[in-house]
């Protein structure tokens, strides 16, 4: 088992420089730079840039030098001392930014997460045990909405019947008073308030489609001779429920933590700019459309590191839960 | 540590009513085109410490009269009248059918009073929990024992039920056991709360022969050391003649005869189970069609010759330098146990695999041979249509999107021989041939029962007139009933034909009933090729020899288990490369 970890560790290496260098590559691949994009921004508003501040630019931020150069010089600057390279529209080191929304991206992605597995793993076990009475179909029903609303048309209704019904502050996850504040209860408190909305925005589509895959696994599960020969030991219906067929009906949502977690960063980039949320998707969208590449290629690597992780943290999780995995 | 041998024997019974007592039960499966009845208006009981066999064919309804017993039926079905009386030692009666399936009072009763093991060991127990997790989950339950407790007698359940170093066992999985330790751990696991009554749906029919006799042997043995009563379902006559007290006879869900094992099996009263038994006793003899034909001409140059044949897959040798060869006209049988590499035998042939050494020379119509371990291409192909394959799963083999006549007249449309008009003429002469109606011929699989569907694999094998068919297993999924009677029609057209088959089978009835030469497979080494005959009744290998002997024979008066004995390969051939 160690030795898979290790294993796994070490050919995440060139993966990461394999990914992070075509990510450069691509991110460079549209002509122009960011120097282009940046005196459009201010063509837009009448200002007008010569040559001569452009080469300045261009030189200030070392893109006049070879891509493969920029390249070396920003793994270089990350292996040796963690630096990500500085942000050429704000100015900023890429990790401070970063970091600064990541917690709140955490915040949104795990609240969301846990009111979709809560909702959905009881509701698709309930539909599947009672297959087709009034309660399925109405939960089907619902999974066949949820499944059907593209969720930011449901942030738009949401935010209107919530600001214009209930008079509520929507969007962005803080009041505008507390946007800079420090850290504080009223802070907290106030993003709780605000965070119901994007969270239920998030959990409807997730549910629902988790409702039908839960279903069907518990479905698969069910007819098995193993939970009869369970029933015929004598255990009460709930208890042989949640031992044998839910707990290997389960086995499968340990796969999707693959995914769940480069989906921190750009999942929901829609809902998040419609909701004006403070998140990383948001982010990661501007600094490609600005060609700011050692931002946008941190957030690649980034996404790409947490795939990897969440690839390994999930075949270590279904080791550990299904023998046959482990012992075959 | 307890051991079921010396538990307290229950207190005696106070009256001389059976334990359990069935009356008028009818089980119905309420489906979209009206109400099914699986069991209809049957009456039996069963005597403490005795054992009621319950047989019958695929769709009789035994196995929901066990599970409406337990109150465990599929859904939909539930009990719709009927009464089950469980008489206990104190002298109360219970009626399981009245109560909620899932209430209090039921669950109690299931795993205690009444234990159940099934069929399939494998799926039967939970692949994610240990066997001892399984097995202190009911001590735990009924006993109310704590861990430690349930973990000691768990584990001295496990030494009871023979499965070797049971500390080490009880943490293991289900996947880890062999099938038969599989069945010995379910069996464990039935008696942890010593019923008065096991209920065995089939629980001998996935293993293999020997197995078979060890785990009857097994449930014999404990049934006697606690008096439990034993309610067993089997479509195997055989084993019905070796354990019955007495035996219930069930089709479509109604009783066709109920008495004593010695008269269902020397003066059956009803004319179904005197078919059931005819049918299990024809194979006990050779065929007729057999004794009719003249000897076989041994003097004829053969059609097929294997010489060294092997198969390895990474480490093991699934054939290991396999030598035989088939005359024309003749039936070679196969047999041997799960694992003996039979299967691969047969898909060498057909180059369904590549082997890894050897030839199989093929002897042509027209006198040329090819070794069919060396050629490819078109060469192949003309060789794949002379010879051909009837496989075992009368399911799986026929494409359920195909109708009838798709899947007997593919190989002629494949091979461009016949289209349109011909093409249907062709296909509904062969269905004429294995005998179905061919105006049947637009329906789709599923329409067609069991052997039904075999004839339609046997006629989608005959299309091309091959001159080699291999049976792989052809007949082990139909009943007795149907059995014989696709035999027959694969030596009628043997006859008509001038076929030559290789029959694999487990099944020495079946091979002793329709082969001419048997070769026995253990391990994937050839241990004794002869005529039929010779290897069935006086066989010279000591393997050849246990697996006759365990054979469980279909007269109850013959149950001699003295003789029976399992083979060990003697330790030179063990440490020898060839072994494993």
């Amino acid at each position: 088992m160690l030795k898979f970890i290790v294993k796994r560790l070490f050919w995440m290496i060139p993966s990461l420089f394999a990914v992070s260098f075509l990510a450069f590559v691509l991110i460079q691949l549209p002509p122009g730079d960011f120097v282009t994009t940046y005196i459009a921004t201010l063509a837009s508003s009448n200002e007008v840039v010569d040559q001569n501040t452009a080469a300045q630019l261009r030189e200030r931020f070392g893109l006049d030098q070879p891509m493969l150069v920029q390249y070396l010089k920003w793994v270089w600057g990350i292996v040796t001392h963690g630096d990500f390279g500085i942000s050429f529209e704000w100015q900023q080191p890429v990790s401070g930014l970063i970091w600064e929304r990541m917690a709140l991206t955490l915040v949104l992605a795990l609240a969301s997460l846990i009111a979709t597995w809560a909702l959905a793993l009881p509701i698709g076990v309930y539909s599947a045990v009672k297959k087709y009475s009034i309660g399925d179909y109405a939960f089907t029903a619902f999974t066949f909405f949820g499944l059907s609303i593209p969720s930011f048309l449901l942030a738009l209704v949401l935010m209107y019947v919530a600001a214009v019904e209930f008079g509520q502050d929507v969007g962005g996850l803080f009041s505008s008073q507390y946007e800079t504040a420090p850290w504080s209860i009223g802070k907290m408190y106030d993003l709780l308030t605000h965070l119901w909305l994007p969270v239920a925005i998030l959990a409807v589509s997730s549910t629902a489609s988790l409702i039908r895959v839960m279903r069907a696994n518990m479905l698969d599960e069910l007819p098995k001779p193993y939970v009869t020969t369970a029933r015929a030991k004598g255990l009460s219906e709930f208890r042989l429920l949640v031992k044998y067929p839910l707990r290997i009906a389960l086995n499968p949502f340990i796969s999707t933590i693959a995914w769940l977690l480069p989906n921190l960063i750009s999942g929901s980039v829609v809902v998040a700019i419609v909701l004006n949320l403070p998140t990383a998707a948001p982010l990661l969208l501007q600094s490609l459309m600005a060609q700011d590449m050692y931002l946008a290629g941190a957030f690649v690597l980034l996404i790409c590191a947490l795939t990897l992780i969440g690839s390994l943290i999930s075949d270590i999780l279904l080791a550990l839960v299904d023998p046959r995995i482990r012992l075959e | 540590m307890t051991d079921i041998l010396s538990i307290a024997p229950r207190p005696a019974m106070t009256t001389n009513k059976p334990l359990l007592e069935v009356r008028n039960l009818v089980t119905e499966f309420p489906l979209r085109t009206g109400i099914f009845r699986a069991v209809d208006d049957l009456s039996f009981s069963i005597e403490q410490g005795k054992t009621l066999c319950v047989v019958g064919e695929s769709g009789s309804g035994k196995s929901v009269t066990a599970r409406s017993i337990l109150q465990i039926i599929d859904s939909p079905g539930r009990i719709a009248s009927g009464s089950i009386l469980l008489h206990q030692p104190d002298g109360t009666s219970l009626d399981l059918a009245k109560l909620d399936p899932r209430g209090r009072a039921i669950r109690s009763v299931r795993g205690r009073d009444i234990a159940m093991i099934f069929q399939e060991p494998m799926s039967s127990l939970s692949p994610v929990h240990t066997v001892g997790d399984q097995i202190t989950e009911a001590l735990r339950l009924h006993l109310k024992m704590s861990k430690a407790e349930a973990r000691t007698e768990a584990i001295s359940l496990l030494r009871q039920v023979e499965i070797p170093n049971p500390e080490k066992a009880i943490d293991r999985y289900a996947f880890q056991y062999s099938g038969g330790m599989r069945q010995r751990a379910m069996i464990a696991m039935a008696l942890a709360c010593k019923p008065q009554l096991l209920i065995a749906d089939e629980p001998t029919t996935a293993l293999d022969v020997t197995t078979q006799a060890e785990i009857l042997d097994l449930i014999s043995r404990l049934q006697k050391a606690h008096g439990m009563a034993v309610l067993f379902i089997t479509h195997d006559m055989g084993v019905v003649a070796q354990i019955a007290d007495d035996v219930l006879v069930m089709h479509h869900g109604v009783a066709k005869e109920y008495g004593p094992v010695e008269q269902i099996f020397h003066s059956p009263q009803d004319p179904y189970t005197r078919m059931l038994i005819g049918s299990v006793l024809k194979l006990e003899q050779k065929a007729e069609i057999r004794l009719a034909r003249p000897p076989l001409d041994t003097t004829a140059a053969p059609l097929l010759e294997i010489r060294n044949l092997s198969m390895h897959f990474g480490e093991m040798k699934a054939l290991d330098d396999v030598s035989i060869s088939l005359l024309p006209g003749e039936t070679l049988g196969i047999v041997g146990e799960s694992g003996s590499g039979k299967t691969t035998m047969g898909r060498s042939i057909m180059r369904l695999y590549d082997p890894t050494a050897g030839e199989m020379h093929y002897r042509r119509a027209d006198g040329t041979v090819m070794d069919l371990a060396k050629i490819g291409g078109g060469e192949l192909k003309a060789a794949r249509r002379e010879l051909r394959m009837v496989f075992q799963d009368p399911f799986g083999s026929l494409n359920p999107r195909m109708t009838v006549s798709q899947v007997i007249g593919e190989p002629l449309l494949v091979n461009g021989i016949a289209r349109g008009k011909a093409l249907d003429e062709r296909v509904c002469h062969l269905m004429e041939q294995v005998g179905l109606d061919p105006s049947t011929r637009e329906r789709y699989p599923h329409a067609f029962s069991g052997g039904q569907r075999q004839r339609i694999g046997i006629a989608r094998a005959i299309t091309l007139n091959p001159r080699i068919i291999v049976a792989d297993e052809a007949t082990s999924a139909l009943d007795v009933s149907v059995r014989f009677q696709v035999l027959d029609l694969l030596m009628r057209l043997q006859d008509e034909l001038g076929l030559a088959y290789i029959f694999i089978s487990h099944d020495i009835g079946v091979i002793r009933y329709m082969c001419d030469r048997v070769g026995v497979m253990y391990r994937g080494k050839l241990v004794e090729v002869g005529e039929a005959d010779k290897v069935c009744n006086a066989p010279d290998h000591p393997y050849t020899q246990a697996l006759i002997s365990a054979i469980p024979r279909p007269d109850p008066r013959d149950r001699d288990h003295s003789r029976r004995f399992r083979y060990t390969e003697p330790s030179a051939a063990k440490n020898g490369s060839s072994a494993r």
